[in-house]
């Protein structure tokens, strides 16, 4: 019994932070792109507009759910049900740290290891397709359709580097589990060098990060790689006729699968929980990063750009002083530390994610296909064919 | 206990979806129960413990083959299959016929397979990754290299049927 209590606990913290966070995510992807095109973005709603997810939320769940006729109803009802689902489910194989201890209840920070946990996120990476191929196709609009069409093409050829390069990782980890991948990378080479799979010897894995990471914008329809959704060619391409809810689910699984994949990058190749320091100096990093951005906040309160930010600023700061004490706790530090490591990988890589999209302009459909079948997939397998090599020599 | 109550939901989804791939009208219809059918296989594997095969099910047949069906379907724009005008004798025969063959195939499997034995869920632990790539690059290193030279062979002339002609 005691099993499903801590699954049923683990399971409502992880949906919960997982929930907040595509909330959030896309509020930070405003702000941000805002701030690369010198804007302001949202900003009325709140303060600094925080509270713009969930004035979204609301407009969102409040709008005509219209039905178009002359779609094939059941499949047009089916698609963002699909998209919606397939995308949340995967957070349930990453884990997030390491075994810990509350309580007397020894439990992983996970919610469950299974022990072919890769090939389950490559599973429903690969039925995911059908969200959106069936949402394009249901519509009955020629839009939709090749973006659809689109969709399913760009997401087969891309899988194919996409899962030849995972396979290098798993050469130097033996292992399918995410948290025996994540546990290979423990230690550091000479003290200081971390074991991350991207630095790991015989064959770092640099070139194999590169290309998965470039697969994974394709895989999950970001720029430069969206045209599934190119809004200049096919308007708003397979989700176009979908509204409120339906459109909502579409929007929250694009967001879900970005964070899954940076997920599954920072535990192949970055390390997963583990730091960048030894641990005597990393556990001291979260604090003094919080320290930090405290400061920040209150320099910023005392000379305001805003007339508000007087105000809002040492409330930021504030509670960004109270995150530096918790982390500072050395009682706690054991599952903060993991947990703020994974954080910070991942919403680098989200980071990373939003700067490409600020910056970098969308190719053609021909360049794309041309792109993944004669140059990533060649180097994918020049990458494994390596890594294989050395691996099998030292 | 909570086995059998997943086998049968998941036989039932996978019988269900093999009928309704039959009598559906409509390409996608079908190519998506099939995709149920595969789907609840992938269970039943996972249930007998072979969890590799499990997801390489869901990953090869779920994703790439199923996938590029559905695709195919988009692309062409098939749409739904008219019901041929069926003979007098299809009408009449086909079901004595169908239970007479249902019939003879059961009565082939029980005479040269040997008797059944129950299955006891979780029993067998053979099913990981290392114990498969163990049998197929030991045991059955041949079978399966003859077979990817076989897919190969598959590819090459899938290449050259399809290849344009360059003037």
């Amino acid at each position: 019994m005691n099993f499903f209590l801590v699954s049923l606990i683990k399971i409502a913290l992880v949906f919960a932070v997982f929930m907040t966070t595509l909330a959030y995510l896309q509020w930070v992807e405003r702000k941000v792109l805002a701030h690369i095109q010198s804007r302001t973005g949202p900003l009325r709603v709140g303060p600094h507009g925080l509270m713009q997810p969930l004035a979204d939320v609301f407009k969102l769940l409040t709008k005509e759910d219209l039905l178009p006729p002359y779609v094939n109803r059941v499949f047009y009802l089916l698609a963002p049900f699909i998209a919606v689902c397939l995308a949340l489910i995967s957070i349930s194989v990453i884990p997030f740290g390491p075994e810990v201890e509350i309580g007397g209840t020894r439990t992983y920070l996970q919610i469950s290891d299974v022990n072919v946990g890769i090939l389950f996120i490559l599973a429903i990476s690969a039925v995911s397709v059908y969200g959106v191929a069936l949402a394009g196709w249901s519509s009955n609009n020629k839009y939709s359709l090749l973006g659809g069409l689109r969709s399913s093409a760009q997401m087969i050829s891309y899988e194919l580097p996409l899962t030849l390069v995972i396979v290098s990782p798993l050469l130097l980890a033996n292992h399918l589990s995410l948290r025996a991948i994540s546990d290979n990378q423990a230690g550091y080479y000479l003290g200081f060098i971390p074991r991350w799979h991207i630095f790991q010897m015989p064959f770092p894995q640099i070139f194999g990060f590169i290309i998965f990471m470039i697969s994974a914008f394709a895989e999950t329809n970001r720029v430069p790689f969206d045209l599934p959704e190119a809004e200049n060619e096919l308007v708003a391409g397979f989700h176009t006729e979908y509204s409120s809810m339906k459109f909502a689910s579409f929007f929250m699984s694009e967001y879900a699968n970005m964070v899954t994949i940076t997920c599954v990058a920072t535990l192949l190749f970055l390390g997963g929980w583990h730091p960048l320091f030894p641990a005597p100096y990393s556990n001291w990093v979260a604090p003094a990063v919080f320290l930090f951005a405290a400061v920040a906040c209150f320099l910023q309160a005392v000379h305001p750009a805003r007339k508000h930010d007087r105000y809002t600023f040492p409330v930021f700061g504030i509670a960004f002083l109270l995150l530096a004490v918790i982390w500072a706790i050395p009682a706690l530090q054991f599952i903060l530390t993991p947990i703020f490591w994974f954080a910070a990988k991942v919403g680098f890589l989200l980071f990373v994610y939003i700067w490409v999209r600020g910056t970098l302009p969308r190719f053609r459909y021909d360049q794309l296909m041309h792109f993944a079948w004669t140059f990533l997939f060649p180097c994918a397998l020049l990458n494994l064919l390596v890594t294989a090599l050395f691996v099998a020599v030292f | 206990m909570i086995d059998t109550i997943l086998f049968i939901i998941f036989a039932i989804v996978a019988i269900v979806s093999g009928f309704n791939l039959v009598l559906q009208k409509h390409p996608i219809s079908s190519a998506l129960s099939l995709m149920g059918v595969m789907g609840s296989l992938a269970v039943l594997y996972l249930l007998l413990g072979a969890e590799f095969l499990a997801m390489t099910q869901m990953i090869v047949y779920g994703g790439a083959v199923m996938v590029l069906f559905v695709f195919v379907i988009m692309l062409l724009n098939a749409g739904t299959e008219k019901g041929s005008a069926k003979s007098w004798f299809a009408q009449i025969a086909g079901l004595p016929l169908l239970l007479c063959l249902v019939a003879l195939l059961g009565f082939l499997i029980r005479s040269v397979l040997p008797p059944f034995r129950h299955v006891e869920f979780g029993s067998w632990v053979g099913g990981t990754a290392e114990h498969i790539g163990q049998l197929l690059f030991t045991t059955y290193l041949l079978p399966f290299e003859v077979i990817s030279i076989l897919i190969l062979i598959a590819i090459l002339g899938a290449v050259v049927l399809a290849r344009k002609e360059i003037d």
